[in-house]
């Protein structure tokens, strides 16, 4: 029996389940092998019966809290596609706004703590708030067990389709454990950072054949860091070869991941 | 064969308590009935619809918006003001060209940068490939599903595969046309405020072009299989609202705004004259009113009423194979003015590609600001006039952002469509799964994007 897939939106803009659609010569060979059972933005039916469930977006809402852990009870395999689903990814941001400088105030102050509503809710939606609920943003792991990640933004088709053909398979599945770089060499793209850009190439996983610098823009970390260890290297680097304070490199690193911080030196 | 009015689509078993009904007495005046659908299927983000009839009156409806708020305009505070395409792109993956277009236009505003002709050239091209990209995905994928009476486009592919193939063919082609200028079509890489950081090879441009040419066949059959569709019919005196070059093109990429009932050009900087939004309980996307109306529309059949004079000859063909004509106001047919624009593309990219072929293309260096200020700009993205506003403070920092988005302009509007359509659905003795299926089918021919339309907001200048 072909096993039975679900793909699930959370807080995020959807381009990671719209990738899947984007698959284009490879979407019946898909279709061929699996039965697509629960996917709300392309289909009417919504069955409960999952082999594998991706999930697209963070956990940023009373709501997707209450999903996420409805969509876990009901998958034998979850996977989280995309940074906002991995890494929180660019819902984040708003940690950072009401004066929040670090991730633990940030999300004390998304969380409305002090019975204060977040300055940055009422910014966008003015006296009327407290109508929109709001919780800080989160990876879907901090919230359920997650079995596979698939990280970037947008997530990287190729990567997806190699995971399907493993699950079909029995094979494991890994992510890889090189930099950016690695990649961007191959191709033979011109070094950014050496150019004196601060492209995070030299501190972001692998696994996107280093798209950004291809076309001439900067690695901006989104299936993030490769390893702990490498942005303490990439700290003094950054201090000795461009005198570029960390804090200020770190604030472009937030972009797609500020939960990441908790992996900071 | 039009499955439209067939009531054929069972319930939906569903792990939520998604639809709901109960119905009591005889006959339209004794009518009582209760529709709740949770989480509108094959539309971008989440939305529900509700609707009491007590005697057959209405005494509850609403498009409920319920998707996660996200803040984007409070989060660009503080953010270099050269980020900001590629944090909106994010807003939304299926109009990420779209938000950069009118992301880096209101930016070059707010800093005085004008950019090379090449950069809006190159632009240009990749915005044709999105508006492609979603009016096929739109056409195929959301909306023909409803007319050959199936759940998704997924058993097409069994029972129609050439139809499914030629979808894919024509997607597949507006992806590598936004790919070739901005390197991918979701979250393009190379399009940034002040010009592009990639310049595409000959090679692939004069492959394109081939092949673009070549999908002039698969248009041909999607006319031929849209005009045997019958679209429900409802017609409502509506302002439909859009840009309008009036020297130049067909209006996607500039223009002034201007609407059905005003005809009189409106410069983008000064957008919030004809566009005053509000809070509502229900939404978490802000609605939207024009000095003129209450509600008002926007979108792909808005810019077909407004300047359809200025499509390419190929697309004014198609609308007469389809019977649209201007005025129209059946919002239903906001998926045959998709098509016609979807002919206009295909024409209009290979124009463009020649032009840049004859040109010739070269690296250039990027615009840089001349000022720290306000600006906005506007684009026609695939769902209607987009505007961002942007104020940065000296320290080159977004201050203040303000994005007022189509489906939010809409969503006053579709309900309004609602209230009209319910009694007439009453009248004509509907039952409860046919009228659930008709609401579904009004708000996907908007075609919502409501992960876009959930950010914008209230916005103090600081």
């Amino acid at each position: 029996m072909k096993p039975k897939i679900a793909i699930f939106s959370l807080t995020s803009c959807e381009g990671c389940s719209l990738a899947i659609l984007e698959l284009e010569d490879q979407l019946l060979d898909l279709l061929g092998a699996v039965e697509i059972v629960n996917f709300r933005e392309g289909m009417t039916e919504r069955a409960w019966d999952i082999d594998v469930g991706f999930v697209d977006g963070a956990v940023s809402t009373p709501q997707d809290d209450e999903e996420v852990r409805h969509f876990r009870a009901h998958c034998k395999t979850l996977v989280a596609i995309g940074s906002c689903a991995c890494l929180g990814g660019i819902n984040t941001l708003k940690h950072y706004q009401s004066g929040g400088a670090t991730r633990d105030e940030g999300a004390a102050h998304a969380a409305g703590g002090n019975g204060r509503v977040a300055e940055y809710r009422r910014y966008v939606y003015g006296e009327n708030a407290e109508w929109f609920a709001t919780t800080p943003a989160r990876p879907i792991s901090a919230v359920v067990a997650v079995d596979y990640q698939l990280p970037g933004c947008p997530m990287v088709k190729e990567e997806f389709v190699e995971l399907v053909k493993c699950l079909l398979i029995g094979k494991p599945f890994r992510l890889p454990e090189t930099a950016v770089c690695v990649e961007c060499k191959r191709r033979g793209s011109r070094c950014l950072y050496e150019m004196g850009i601060i492209c995070f190439g030299p501190i972001t996983r692998a696994g996107c054949n280093a798209i950004c610098p291809a076309y001439g823009s900067k690695c901006e970390g989104c299936r993030g860091l490769v390893s702990p260890d490498a942005i303490a290297a990439a700290g003094i680097n950054l201090r000795e070869q461009y005198r570029v304070d960390l804090n200020e490199a770190l604030a472009d690193l937030r972009l797609y991941g500020a939960y990441q911080e908790a992996l900071l030196p | 064969m039009c499955g439209a009015n067939r009531g054929c689509l069972e319930p939906v078993a569903d792990g939520y308590p998604v639809r709901r009904a109960d119905r009591t007495g005889c006959g339209a005046a004794m009518m009582n009935v209760t529709i709740d659908v949770k989480h509108v299927t094959r539309v971008e983000g989440h939305g529900n619809i509700a609707v009491r009839l007590r005697d057959g009156k209405i005494t509850h409806l609403q498009l409920a918006i319920v998707e996660s708020p996200r803040f984007f305009e409070a989060f660009l505070r503080g953010r270099h003001w050269s980020e900001a395409p590629h944090i909106t792109c994010r807003i939304c993956g299926i109009c990420s060209v779209g938000h950069t277009t009118a992301s880096v236009k209101a930016m070059e505003a707010a800093l005085g940068m004008t950019v090379s002709e090449q950069t809006v050239m190159l632009r240009k091209l990749a915005f044709f490939g999105e508006q492609l990209q979603s009016h096929v995905l739109h056409l195929y994928f959301l909306a023909v599903p409803d007319f050959l009476g199936v759940g998704s486009v997924i058993p097409l592919a069994k029972s129609h595969p050439d139809v499914v193939k030629r979808a894919l063919r024509m997607k597949r082609l507006a992806n590598d046309v936004c790919s070739v200028v901005g390197g991918r079509h979701i979250h393009p890489i190379a399009l940034h405020v002040g010009g592009c950081t990639h310049v595409p090879a000959d090679e692939d441009l004069i492959d394109l072009k081939r092949r673009l040419e070549a999908a002039r066949a698969d248009l041909n059959e999607t006319v031929s299989l849209f005009s045997m569709l019958s679209p429900p019919e409802l017609h409502r005196d509506t302002e439909y609202v859009s840009l309008k070059d009036a020297a130049g093109e067909y209006a996607f990429y500039d223009g002034d705004i201007v609407s059905t009932k005003d005809a009189r050009p409106t410069p983008v900087s000064r957008y919030r004259e004809r566009v005053i939004e509000s809070v509502v309980q229900h939404s978490a996307a802000k609605h939207c009113r024009s000095p003129h109306a209450p509600t008002y529309a926007v979108g792909a059949l808005a810019r077909f009423n407004n300047n359809h004079a200025q499509l390419h000859p190929a697309a004014r063909g198609a609308a007469e194979v389809l019977g649209l004509r201007a005025p129209c106001d059946n919002p239903f047919h906001n998926n045959t003015a998709q098509l016609v624009e979807t002919v206009h593309c295909v024409e209009s990219a290979i124009e463009l590609i020649d032009a840049m072929l004859r040109r010739g293309l070269r690296a250039e260096r990027p615009v840089e600001p001349t000022r720290f200020g306000r600006g906005a700009g506007a684009a026609e993205v695939p769902r209607g006039v987009l505007f961002h506003e942007y104020e940065v403070g000296r320290d080159g920092k977004i201050a203040g952002a303000n994005l007022i988005i189509p489906t939010g302009q809409n969503l006053a509007n579709i309900e309004e469509d609602m209230r009209a359509m319910v009694p007439r659905m009453i009248e004509a003795g509907k039952t409860r799964e046919e009228m659930t299926l008709q609401l579904e089918m009004l708000v996907r021919a908007y075609d919502p994007c409501i992960s876009c339309a959930t950010h914008f907001l209230e916005v103090e200048w600081q």
